[in-house]
């Protein structure tokens, strides 16, 4: 019960983000496939790595777990690019379907809809990917410092300098 | 007129990033959402034949149930709300306006291309086992190879839909 609570308030916050930083809109998700304004790439690099330093020093200091996703080449990649084809007719992702919808863009309704029912399909169709695509390429759970073989924060290090210097270009550029 | 700007994209997401380090410390929860997208549809399909759906492995492996992230994905909807209606930018809007000026403004036409790209975006999400939320950013941040490749695939199939989608102009 707790935890369905913990839930609900996690997600009002993030919300609440979402919409202040408007990165909710159909015109923000495309215009960043346009490339013409990257508000939402913005706001997604400030969370990574805000969240990066911070979960791995709790990590560190044994506080959190990690969760991660396996790799499964064939799975993430077709499903990846599938995922993008999607989005980019729909303007908005899962979670920010529903934002969408909480400050009256009510055209988000269409896409859950579309959403729901592709959720179903899949489920039909898992026996089958379980047995093809999703045994393609499988590496397991792997961190990019595991692969390299060095100390997580070299990488974390990097990552915040070279998404730095992006934001700086960005801002250049105006976009 | 005033202008709807909202806060500095870099604050309000960096301001997320701490909401998602709290929600790790406290709950041990990463952000996602596409996973609720099958637990309602199981839920649905379970009111019409629930012993089809008790047999079915997708449901099995996901249960279609309440859950944390499936209030977290309404909390997102109640957020949005009260932020939109506090700062004024609460719109009812039946196309957007990017989509309204290539477009055209009735509703069918978006509503067919919203609802076949949810269904692609649903079934890939769920075949990559992760959106934006779950592999962009859960993934991301704990350095997951899936996430960052998943991040790029994403970013891939998108520029080439919209791009498709609004070939030829439209805003500059």
């Amino acid at each position: 019960m707790m935890e369905l609570f913990y839930g609900l308030i996690t997600g009002i916050l993030f919300g609440f983000l979402l919409q202040k930083g408007r990165v909710l809109r159909y015109d923000k998700q495309i215009a960043a496939l346009r490339l013409q304004d990257m508000t939402i790439v913005k706001f997604m690099l400030s969370h990574i790595i805000v969240a990066m330093v911070g979960v791995y020093f709790l990590y560190d200091m044994g506080l959190v777990k990690l969760s991660l996703k396996p790799t499964i080449l064939g799975g993430v990649i077709i499903g990846g690019i599938l995922f993008g084809l999607g989005w980019g007719l729909l303007g908005y992702c899962p979670g920010t379907s529903l934002g969408a919808l909480g400050e009256g863009r009510w055209d988000a309704i269409w896409g859950i809809t579309g959403m729901l029912v592709g959720a179903g399909i899949y489920a039909e169709a898992y026996p089958y990917l379980q047995k093809t695509v999703l045994t393609w390429g499988d590496y397991g759970k792997i961190t990019i410092p595991q692969v390299l073989g060095v100390n997580h924060w070299l990488i974390i290090v990097l990552f915040v300098v070279m998404t730095g210097f992006l934001f700086r270009w960005l801002e250049k550029k105006g976009l | 007129m005033k202008v709807d700007k909202g806060w500095n994209p870099y604050l309000a997401g960096a301001l997320s990033g701490l909401v998602s380090i709290g929600s790790i410390w406290y709950a041990g929860k990463y952000f996602g959402a596409s996973t609720t997208f099958v637990r309602t549809t199981g839920m649905m399909e379970k009111i019409f034949s629930p012993e089809r759906v008790a047999s079915m492995p997708y449901f099995i492996k996901e249960v279609p149930m309440v859950d944390w992230q499936w209030m977290f994905v309404i909390g997102i909807a109640i957020g949005a709300f009260v932020a939109s209606i506090s700062s004024g930018s609460f719109r009812f809007q039946a196309v957007p306006a990017m989509w309204q000026e290539k477009f055209g403004s009735s509703i069918a036409p978006r509503a067919v291309v919203a609802f076949i790209g949810g269904i692609f975006a649903m079934f890939g999400a769920r075949l990559a086992e992760g959106c934006p939320s779950g592999h962009g950013l859960s993934g991301s941040l704990q350095l997951a190879v899936s996430g960052f490749i998943a991040l790029a695939c994403f970013f891939i199939g998108g520029l080439i839909t919209a791009n498709w989608l609004y070939k030829g102009g439209g805003k500059q």
